[in-house]
């Protein structure tokens, strides 16, 4: 059964992918974007990380994949041009992703990683995680939230300036 | 595909090299950060994979991995904020998203 369930993940995951990568239009790779990001919430959950799940579904489906639509949307008048460089270039970087990928399958399946057998039974993580964020992790923990009021300062500042200052 | 570690690092391993695909051929600077985005997923994929499979030290070295895809994810965030705001500033003043058309740094 969960096999089953991993397997239909990893299809929600892995196909919409294509479409985010090789797609002649940009809606359909960001909406494309929407099921590969709800496929790996999916396996967030079944590696028993049931918040990073939730939060992968608020922050990445909920804020970061809106962001981006929104953006599609609001450059869809920009000149129409290719998608995509042209096709020797598409081709060279098709080879070259096609090597790393062979080289990182070929490690992930021949490395001995010391599993542990029998798996520990998954348990809620979200009060280990809370204290790990503020005992263990409170130096990151508080330059990432310096970091994201920075970014938002920033982004406002930089559109603020391009649009207001002509 | 068997529920093992092997397994979850394939699929972050497809994940991560269709994201340097899209970054490396699209022309459109909306779809790179798309690329990127896939990118960052795959290695949020990688720690809490390796998080759950790996022989733990102690409990508290068990979630390391997921509160570092919590950073991922932040950091992510971040990101695409910054980045929409340069895409549409840039829009604003050449009326194109091409990143082939972005030659000169002071406009």
């Amino acid at each position: 059964m969960k096999q089953l369930i991993f397997n239909v993940f990893v299809l929600i995951t892995v196909i919409p992918c294509f479409w985010v990568a090789f797609s002649t239009n940009i809606v359909h790779a960001a909406f494309s974007l929407l099921f590969t990001l709800f496929g790996i919430a999916g396996l967030f959950v079944l590696l028993g990380a049931d918040f990073i799940g939730i939060v992968q579904v608020v922050i990445y489906i909920g804020g970061i994949l809106v962001l981006i639509i929104f953006g599609v949307m609001m450059t869809q008048r920009a000149k129409m041009l290719p998608l995509s460089v042209q096709l020797p270039g598409r081709v060279l970087a098709l080879a070259l992703t096609g090597t790393i990928f062979g080289a990182l399958v070929l490690v992930a399946s021949k490395s001995l990683w010391p599993v542990a057998s029998p798996l520990p039974e998954p348990a809620p993580t979200t009060a280990a995680i809370g204290n790990l964020l503020l005992g263990k992790y409170l130096i990151p923990f508080e330059v990432a939230s310096l970091l994201l009021l920075a970014a938002l300062v920033g982004a406002v500042l930089i559109v603020r300036r391009s649009i207001g200052g002509e | 595909m068997p529920y093992s570690l092997a397994s979850y690092l394939t699929v972050s391993s497809l994940l991560f090299c269709l994201g340097m695909y899209t970054v490396l051929t699209r022309r459109n600077a909306i779809a790179i950060l798309m690329g990127i985005e896939l990118v960052l997923n795959a290695a949020a994929l990688n720690f809490v994979a390796f998080s759950r499979f790996l022989q733990a030290v102690e409990k508290s070295a068990q979630l390391s991995g997921q509160v570092f895809t919590l950073f991922i994810i932040a950091v992510a965030a971040a990101e695409v904020a910054v980045a929409l705001a340069i895409v549409l500033s840039l829009y604003s003043k050449m009326k194109t998203i091409d990143v082939e058309e972005f030659r000169q740094l002071h406009g």
